[in-house]
């Protein structure tokens, strides 16, 4: 690696991913236009959910990946910090996905230090949209990368969702959303107990609970796996920055949700 | 027919030196030392936005004296060649040492073959971990690299900051220690230098991932008293 110094007309200035194709680090080569139907054999991620609350946002995601009708994974990461103020779910190919985010932290980074400021949340939703947009030949394939956005805009003092299709289009939600194969599922229970100005608790308890819906109905989904111990992942964007909900505090709200389904004699 | 006049290679050299020399004569010093808890760097510096100290990775700083142009110039490139070795290995294989190496080639390179050098002397500084000891990379106009482990002195006339800090230099003194007697180093005997002429950053354990961060306002006034 020599030291990378680029003329002024070839400068990429502060974006990451203009910098490494003028290095030309390889990345996720597209595949051959001439594939037709939906690429098999490829690890899927699933339900993720974003909602608003009094201080900010909760993002959650199950942790389970498929290859077909096979379970891949069972404690695979889908949310992720992107930088301090924001978080980003993916839900898709798995593989696609997780470099997607990959490059999207280094860039949010990469953005900060060359400039010594950081992005707007926008300027953070729009960066993403790109990428997914970028990502758009791929999807055609079947490996489409759906992700979620949420963050705290620190000029405006609250915390706010972005939503993206295939195609990069992006859209902001005021109360909550969504996205994966149990996306429908959750979003649904969501609904159920939403309420404008939600304390933290309230807010990560509805989280929890469209997570474990999303896995009552989805089989690509999976809920709490309370033999290996493995618990869908929760996090907070507040004006404090990304906190990762504790797996105790986790593990103790789904011990809870069934003990009082049992006990209610509901099903399940 | 013009003939280029002959000009002996230890004068060419001599002038380039001088020249560069001058350049950074022209600006302020800067101080860097290790304390306790990791590396603080103090630029005299009164500009709240054009930094001479900046973040390069998770525990890498860059300090640079001289032509603001030239040494941003770097610190940009630096940025660059930390995100994407880190983006195409790993976050651990980012080291200081190769960066430092590559910066001492460059502007040797400069320094001998372009028309004029660059009128600038750099900084890589490095917080240490279990293994290695904190590293500070010291790198001349004409990529003489030295490395240091205590403190580190960049600028035109240093002799006297050096002998200040050579005297004060304690290997266990906090953060509020380390600064004050880095102030007071760049200030000399004649002057005091209060928060608003100062810009100050650390790398330091604690502050997450990215160890890199600068004090400013109250915080930084009340490690000055």
């Amino acid at each position: 690696m020599s030291l990378p110094l680029f003329t002024t007309t070839e400068d990429p200035g502060p974006d990451f991913a203009g910098l490494i194709r003028r290095l030309r680090v390889p990345t996720h080569p597209l595949i051959g236009a001439g594939a037709s139907t939906p690429a098999e054999g490829f690890r899927h991620g699933t339900t993720v959910v974003a909602l608003r609350y009094a201080d900010g946002v909760v993002m959650a995601g199950d942790r389970r990946a498929t290859e077909g009708h096979a379970i891949a994974h069972r404690s695979m990461q889908k949310v992720f910090p992107a930088d301090r103020y924001s978080a980003v779910a993916i839900a898709g190919a798995a593989g696609p996905a997780v470099e997607m985010v990959r490059l999207f932290q280094t860039q949010l980074e990469h953005y900060e230090k060359v400039e010594g400021v950081v992005l707007s949340l926008e300027g953070k939703a729009n960066q993403l949209g790109q990428m997914v947009r970028e990502h758009l030949p791929m999807a055609m394939q079947g490996l489409a990368v759906v992700p979620l956005f949420a963050g705290f805009d620190l000029a405006r003092r609250t915390g706010r969702i972005f939503t993206y299709d295939v195609t990069g289009g992006h859209y902001e939600e005021t109360e909550y959303n969504a996205t994966g194969s149990g996306g429908r599922d959750a979003r649904t229970t969501i609904k159920l107990g939403y309420r404008d100005g939600l304390e933290r608790d309230a807010a990560v308890e509805l989280a929890i609970q469209s997570l474990y819906e999303a896995a009552d109905e989805d089989s690509a989904t999976g809920g709490p796996d309370l033999i290996r111990g493995i618990y869908p992942l929760v996090a907070t964007v507040t004006a404090g920055g990304f906190t990762a909900v504790e797996e105790d505090e986790v593990a103790e709200r789904f011990a809870s949700l069934i003990e009082r389904r049992r006990t209610e004699g509901r099903q399940p | 027919m013009t003939m280029p006049y002959y000009v002996a290679p230890e004068q060419v050299m001599k002038d380039r030196a001088e020249y560069a020399q001058k350049g950074i004569a022209r600006g302020r010093s800067l101080v860097a030392s290790t304390y306790d808890q990791g590396i603080v760097i103090v630029a005299d510096n009164p500009s709240r936005s054009l930094h001479k100290i900046s973040e390069i990775y998770d525990r890498i700083a860059f300090a640079g004296v001289g032509k603001y142009n030239e040494f941003d110039q770097l610190r940009v490139s630096g940025i660059r060649h930390a995100d994407t070795k880190g983006y195409a290995y790993s976050r651990e294989d980012v080291e200081a040492r190769s960066l430092a190496n590559l910066y001492a080639q460059y502007l040797g390179q400069v320094f001998t073959h372009e028309m004029k050098p660059l009128e600038v002397e750099i900084l890589v500084a490095e917080l240490g971990t279990g293994l290695r000891p904190p590293q500070l990379y010291h790198i001349a106009y004409e990529g003489t690299i030295t490395d240091e482990d205590r403190f580190a002195v960049l600028g035109g006339e240093t002799e006297g900051i050096v002998a200040a800090l050579e005297t004060a230099w304690s290997a266990t003194w906090d953060l509020s220690g380390a600064l004050r007697a880095a102030v007071g180093a760049l200030a000399g005997a004649d002057r005091t230098l209060g928060a608003a002429d100062l810009e100050v950053a650390v790398l330091a354990e604690g502050n997450g991932r990215r160890s890199f961060r600068r004090l400013v306002d109250d915080e930084l006034v009340a490690l000055l008293t």
